[in-house]
């Protein structure tokens, strides 16, 4: 005999209330970060003490038809960001032991991500985007 | 009075403690994966500064430079490079133990004198690739 609800079992995810699904996808962020950061790295190594209109142009240069290190770019930051949630959520649950703290950290986080995300997009936007 | 008997016969050792605790390799390269990790969410700050800057002008850009050019800038940007370059590397070793591969402690040792060492070979190259003056040259 079981103590389990048949919804709760169906669920499978326990007394933690949630599954495998964050790890999974720090996992996968993780997976899509490795060429990724590679690009970037090289990209940064090939951009430092460059012109700005140097810099303009590796952005916008087309590759088929598209801005593709601007593209490489946005998928950089969007992975990225959503990899530092998942990894700064385990931080902050791992040594803030205040629930209520906890949950203000949590928010400032997020809304730390957002912010750095809609700031670095709109840039993007406006260096390749269309005229 | 008989003698306490919870009294040893000479001082008994006390459980491990932090200060006398050997960091074996793993543990080092664990709670540096995390703190790479911290700086470089602070790091993803400056790439939004430098984006912003471009979108915004050569001015914009020119301050960015300036600043990242200063002394503490360059000690700033080295940190994000070695940062990035170890996040990465011990990312791929995490990466590797989650598919089953590499937990034998002789290897898990080994690969993690190879990140850190590789990182900071990497760290180190970059910086040196660009004071030489090969940076911007692809562009």
């Amino acid at each position: 005999m079981t103590m389990e609800t048949p919804l709760h079992r169906v669920e499978g995810l326990g007394p933690a209330h949630s599954g495998v699904k964050h790890f999974w996808r720090q996992r996968m962020t993780a997976a899509a970060m490795v060429p990724l950061a590679i690009w970037f790295a090289w990209s940064v190594v090939l951009l430092a003490g460059a012109s700005e209109v140097q810099v303009l142009t590796y952005l916008t240069r087309a590759a088929f038809g598209l801005p593709l290190n601007a593209i490489l770019m946005g998928a950089f930051i969007v992975i990225a960001l959503y990899h530092m949630v998942l990894g700064l959520q385990v931080v902050i649950d791992d040594y803030v032991h205040h629930s209520g703290g906890k949950i203000f950290l949590m928010l400032v986080m997020r809304a730390f991500a957002l912010a750095v995300a809609a700031v670095s997009l709109f840039a993007l936007f406006r260096i390749a985007g269309p005229v | 009075m008989a003698e306490n008997p919870q009294k040893p016969a000479r001082p008994r050792p006390l459980s491990p403690f932090i200060t006398i605790y050997r960091w074996p390799v793993t543990m080092a390269t664990s709670i540096t994966h995390r703190v790479t990790g911290v700086g470089l969410a602070i790091g993803s700050a400056v790439l939004a500064w430098w984006l912003v800057a471009i979108a915004s002008g050569p001015e914009a850009y020119a301050n960015f430079n300036m600043i990242a050019a200063s002394w503490i800038g360059q000690i700033a940007l080295f940190g994000f490079a070695w940062s990035l370059a170890y996040h990465l590397l011990n990312g791929i070793r995490h990466l590797a133990w989650d598919t089953g591969y590499g937990f034998n402690v002789k290897t898990a040792d080994a690969t993690g004198w190879f990140v850190i060492i590789l990182s900071v070979l990497l760290a180190i190259g970059v910086f040196a690739y660009v004071y030489l003056g090969h940076g911007g040259a692809g562009v």
